[in-house]
């Protein structure tokens, strides 16, 4: 594997975080990571969905007339989430149900579409699909840190296992019912940044 | 007297920004000063209150077994197709009548087409079952609000927070993102209203 396929790959990571460094897609990031089985399910089907559609678009590339191209993009990208919906319809209701509208605002998921523009575009159709795939697995990895403090600290569980001993209850220890609430997301992905930017310095704000 | 119930819910108790977190990129994004924000708030407002009745209608009428087939399936590619195609007649009329406000909005108006909190409502409106498209535009007309009002609210306190003393690795997106948590929280006391 060459350099330049490594960076494509290692970059959207860590350096060039797509949530924390670049502010795409944080619409479905934060509703869905209450636990962390939502939160892997979903980030899951951002991966596949940016890796396909990549895949697609670079494919086409040169067929896309410039003016239309939003709209096919569109169409390309609503195709792979129906495909990824139905599947989990099928095979995983449960979770599709507690994941309802944020399975279908992937179409909408800043990511999918910032990556088809700024990498697809330009690219053949093989280091594309490891860009969208890579970026995808960057998304996951933040809500996947974001999900684990909040289901630990919410319900004490992870992945729906207890975690915390029963005798630490019976010591007079309470889940946080605050985590479990929308605005602790937001709190928690602030510190996410901040220690991410007390590591990485280059990228701090002036 | 329900309208007015579901107008004040959809604007507070289930405000876009604070309970769903849809339409958070161009939310933090565009949240520098409070003109643009305002003008890009009043654009969203306008584009979802249009295209929300419009799914209604295509929902109830064409997705929901009328000639037999079972079309569900399909209605995120409706949905987006109907809100790009609105977006981009708004833009086109826009530029033709009031080219002073095409280049204050600049690239949001464009950008308003993958706006999560335009194709949430539609998403949401089809969980929820509304009973006549009326219901369906006062829901549009407040969660637009909603969402209007969460944009400026956050602008006018960035205006303030350029000038307070923020550590290093938090200045920019870390204290935007602890601001909306704490402004969400102060929106949690609307939780249970009821008129």
């Amino acid at each position: 594997m060459n350099a330049k396929l490594k960076e494509t790959i290692l970059n959207p990571i860590f350096k060039g975080n797509p949530i924390t460094v670049l502010v795409l897609g944080i619409c479905s990031a934060l509703a869905v990571t209450v636990q962390l089985k939502g939160a892997f399910v979903m980030g899951l089907s951002v991966i596949i969905v940016t890796g396909l559609s990549s895949l697609v678009v670079s494919s086409l590339r040169k067929t896309i007339p410039n003016r239309v191209r939003i709209i096919i993009q569109l169409v390309v990208v609503s195709l792979m989430v129906i495909l990824v919906d139905q599947f989990l319809k099928a095979y995983a209701f449960q979770i599709e149900k507690q994941l309802s509208v944020y399975i279908g605002l992937i179409i909408t998921n800043c990511i999918v579409m910032g990556r088809i523009e700024a990498f697809a575009l330009g690219n053949k159709p093989w280091p594309s699909f490891l860009d969208g795939v890579s970026n995808g697995a960057g998304y996951a990895m933040i809500l996947i840190i974001v999900a684990f403090f909040r289901e630990l600290l919410g319900s004490g569980t992870l992945f729906g296992f207890q975690v915390i001993p029963q005798c630490f209850y019976e010591a007079g220890y309470m889940n946080n019912g605050l985590v479990i609430l929308p605005p602790m997301a937001l709190i928690l992905l602030g510190c996410i940044v901040w220690v991410q930017r007390s590591i990485q310095k280059d990228l701090q704000e002036k | 007297m329900e309208y007015i119930s579901l107008f004040v819910k959809s604007i507070f108790v289930d405000n876009m920004i604070f309970a769903y977190f849809l339409g958070m990129c161009s939310y933090l994004a565009v949240s520098k000063n409070v003109k643009t924000a305002s003008g890009l708030g009043v654009a969203v407002m306008f584009v979802l209150a249009c295209t929300l009745p419009i799914n209604y209608l295509l929902n109830k009428f064409l997705m929901n077994n009328p000639f037999g087939v079972d079309l569900s399936f399909l209605s995120f590619i409706i949905f987006i197709a109907v809100i790009a195609a609105f977006t981009q007649i708004v833009e086109m009329v826009v530029e033709k009548f009031a080219p002073s406000l095409y280049g204050a909005l600049g690239i949001y108006l464009p950008l308003i087409a993958v706006n999560c909190a335009i194709l949430g409502g539609s998403l949401f409106m089809q969980q929820r079952d509304f009973v006549n498209v009326g219901e369906a535009t006062v829901y549009a007309l407040g969660s637009g609000l909603g969402w209007l009002l969460a944009i400026v609210s956050l602008a006018a306190i960035r205006e303030r927070l350029s000038y307070s003393n923020v550590p290093d690795g938090l200045k920019g997106l870390g204290i935007t993102f602890i601001t909306v948590g704490l402004m969400a929280i102060a929106f949690m006391t609307f939780m249970g209203l009821t008129i």
